[in-house]
């Protein structure tokens, strides 16, 4: 398979028309996925990941810029050409009790796009086919699950179910908007595991959404990150880059904030840098310049809230939009990489001696 | 430290699910509580932990019910009562003069229709000991709470609960469960469904209103991320019972359960490289078919013949001051080990560093 982008967005904006006026939920965003690989986006609730997503999968039209399938535009693809890639490009809900339709069984669940679609042609073929599905999430022996209803079984089995309905088609692309946020933390690890292996056997892409960054490193290692806020990409890189060493101050307070599971680092951070402002601003009334500016610890009057900084490239293998970052590494350009502070909160008590 | 805030002894909660049938949703649970510690009560979904939250305050729903055991409460004047023998008026001044609740769910908590101040004036009305509180009374008291929790009084008494931000309601909440300055917090998933920054404001607030009002706190929480960040000590527990117990890091660094093992080892860090994670194989047991013997064996991979035999009891394991006794129910346990110590991912993270540099 070549490595031309299987999705590409460009300058993608997502202009919602309210009574209040109108609500920019995406402002130009220019992104890929590669087949095989992930692109993760990560950011708090409102800042448009969703509704990138949902655009990806064709589900709304966009406002502004394009959204390309295999070289080809949505918005001007035949009916032929959108019957393939609404086969190709497959969506995984967030919530696994609602993304199912509580009167079918798992199988009149996994056989409707398969008769759709004319990829069985009779009922023995469906149920071996869909047999097949239920193995490959690992809902086995297949048997006992094909005649269940979704409220028989537990939410993370029916999270399972809805990742073997996505698969039925042999998609290449798989849209997850927060798959696995509504999951225990046993059963995330495995569901990821089972997404993680479609992903190198079947070279499956994933647009993949998540809240959660430890999801996003998790799932995301070999492939990229991009952090949106309010509508932006504010940083895009190489995940263990972004994440491992992450310079635009959004991305920092973002990875400062997740609480580890060990009580000593926990600790040691109380004292770390606070946001200027929890409250998010509204997209109807974005500030002026940089949109994180009212929250930035870096903040600087006159630079940040003056003009909007651009997505630019960086020497440290991402692009990113700060103008704070930006004039730094035009200063000085030998030591802006990396100090051991440069994640905040990673810095334990006993090993502050050791360095 | 004297004696405890709160105890819990052999405490067990029921679902009626039909005429004659119920499910046991907790059972067995001892625990005592001193003052100023902060507890959390972990675990995955359906292992009972919010019916165990609900039930230290008898708040339990219509079908639930505490079938045996004893609560016993020191209350703010020195006596000790037990709260399964309270009748409905005392009841009702115990809740939030001793002991309150932040229910799960800071979206749908209030009352969509009437403005957070009369949720204060309502409140410290209803359970206030032969106080009365006029509406300048209400204001200065709820603009004081406020204020504490970093929300302006003025705008937030005024506005609907759909007028605020999930953080700013989960702040009001909180406020509004300390009003009567409770010994005792309950705190159901705090930060569950809240961005990541407002969690953090959250916690951070947590920690600023202990210091000034120390109350006793017992959060219930999936997140071990969060037990680690707000607790002193940690239970955790498996199909309704509390299968291990002990301090915060005893628990995170040194767990002697399979289960609390399976759990930490699941957690995925982000700070430090990125571990091959292991999931706990298998989904818990259904409260209607619970396995015998150890309700984890039919998952565990250590559970031998003696362990699908008899149920097994909390034993100590290290004794430790004011209940932060290491406890454990498991006959494997000197065989548990987490899979990396966080100190081994820090060590590997260090060097990364280093290299990097």
């Amino acid at each position: 398979m070549s490595n031309a982008p299987l999705l590409k967005l460009s300058g993608m904006e997502q202009v919602f028309e309210t009574k209040k006026g109108p609500v920019p939920a995406v402002g130009g965003v220019d992104l890929e996925v590669k087949p095989g690989k992930v692109l993760c986006l990560v950011g708090e609730s409102g800042c448009g990941k969703t509704t990138t997503a949902r655009a990806a999968a064709g589900l709304t039209k966009p406002t502004a810029g394009t959204v390309e399938f295999r070289g080809k535009n949505l918005a001007e693809m035949t009916a032929a050409e959108r019957g393939q890639y609404r086969r190709a490009v497959q969506y995984i809900h967030q919530d696994p009790y609602a993304a199912l339709n509580p009167t079918r069984t798992v199988f009149s669940t996994l056989s409707a796009g398969l008769k759709k679609h004319g990829i069985v042609k009779n009922r023995t073929e469906a149920r071996a086919k869909a047999a097949e599905l239920l193995q490959l999430v690992d809902l086995t022996p297949p048997e006992s699950y094909l005649d269940s209803y979704p409220h028989q079984l537990s939410g993370g089995q029916r999270q399972r179910v809805n990742v073997a309905r996505s698969l039925a088609l042999n998609p290449d692309l798989l849209i997850c908007d927060e798959s696995t946020s509504m999951l225990d933390v046993s059963i995330r690890v495995s569901l990821l595991n089972t997404l993680g292996r479609l992903r190198d056997e079947l070279d499956v892409g994933f647009l993949f959404i998540t809240h959660d960054l430890a999801v996003a490193k998790y799932f995301a290692w070999d492939g990229e990150i991009a952090v949106m806020y309010l509508g932006k990409v504010v940083e895009h890189g190489p995940t263990p880059e972004v994440i491992g060493n992450p310079q635009h101050p959004y991305t920092k307070a973002l990875i400062g904030a997740v609480c580890e599971p060990d009580p000593d680092l926990a600790k040691a951070n109380r004292s770390a840098e606070q946001l200027r402002s929890a409250e998010i601003p509204s997209l109807r009334d974005l500030p002026a310049g940089c949109a994180f500016h009212p929250r930035c610890p870096a903040f600087e009057p006159g630079l940040c809230d003056a003009a909007e900084p651009p997505l630019q490239a960086t020497p440290s293998r991402r692009k990113l939009s700060c103008h704070v970052v930006h004039r730094d590494l035009q200063r000085a350009t030998p030591d802006a990489t990396l100090t051991f502070d440069a994640v905040p909160g990673s810095r334990r008590p006993e090993t502050e001696s050791a360095l | 430290m004297s004696d405890p805030i709160l105890s819990v002894r052999d405490l067990s909660i029921a679902y009626r699910t039909g005429r004659k049938e119920s499910v046991t949703a907790v059972s067995g649970i001892d625990l005592d509580l001193y003052e100023g510690q902060s507890l959390a009560l972990v675990g995955e979904s359906g292992c009972g932990k919010t019916t165990l939250g609900l039930g230290l305050l008898r708040l339990l729903p219509n079908l639930g019910e505490i079938t045996s055991g004893s609560l016993t409460y020191r209350l703010k004047d020195g006596s000790r009562a037990d709260l399964l023998q309270m009748k409905k008026e005392p009841l009702r001044r115990f809740r939030w003069n001793e002991a309150a609740m932040v229910f799960q769910g800071a979206m749908n908590a209030f009352n969509p229709v009437i403005r957070i101040f009369d949720h204060f004036a309502d409140t410290l009305r209803d359970h206030a000991d032969g106080k009365k509180w006029t509406k300048a009374a209400v204001e200065a008291r709820a603009g004081e709470l406020l204020e504490t929790v970093r929300l302006d009084p003025d705008r937030v008494l005024q506005s609907y609960p759909h007028e605020l931000s999930g953080g700013m309601k989960q702040r009001a909440l909180i406020a509004l469960a300390i009003a009567l300055d409770p010994q005792v917090l309950v705190l159901d998933e705090p930060t569950t469904a809240l961005d990541l920054l407002t969690q953090r404001s959250i916690v951070q607030q947590l920690h600023e209103l202990r210091k000034k009002f120390g109350f006793t706190m017992v959060f219930i929480t999936h997140d071990l991320g969060l037990a680690a960040e707000l607790a002193d000590r940690v239970a955790t527990m498996y199909a309704g019972r509390i299968i291990e117990t002990g301090s915060a890091r005893d628990i995170f660094y040194d767990p002697k359960h399979p289960y609390t093992a399976g759990l930490i080892n699941a957690v995925m860090p982000v700070k430090g490289d990125r571990p091959a994670l292991e999931s706990i194989p298998g989904y818990p047991p259904s409260l209607k078919a619970m396995p015998d013997g150890c309700a984890f064996n039919p998952r565990c991979a250590f559970a031998t013949d003696a362990c699908k035999q008899d149920r097994v009891p909390l034993s100590l394991l290290t004794e430790r001051p004011s209940g932060m006794d290491h406890s454990v129910a498991c006959l494997h346990h000197d065989q548990v080990r987490l899979a990396r110590s966080a100190t081994d991912q820090l060590a590997s993270f260090v060097e990364g560093e280093s290299a990097n540099v």
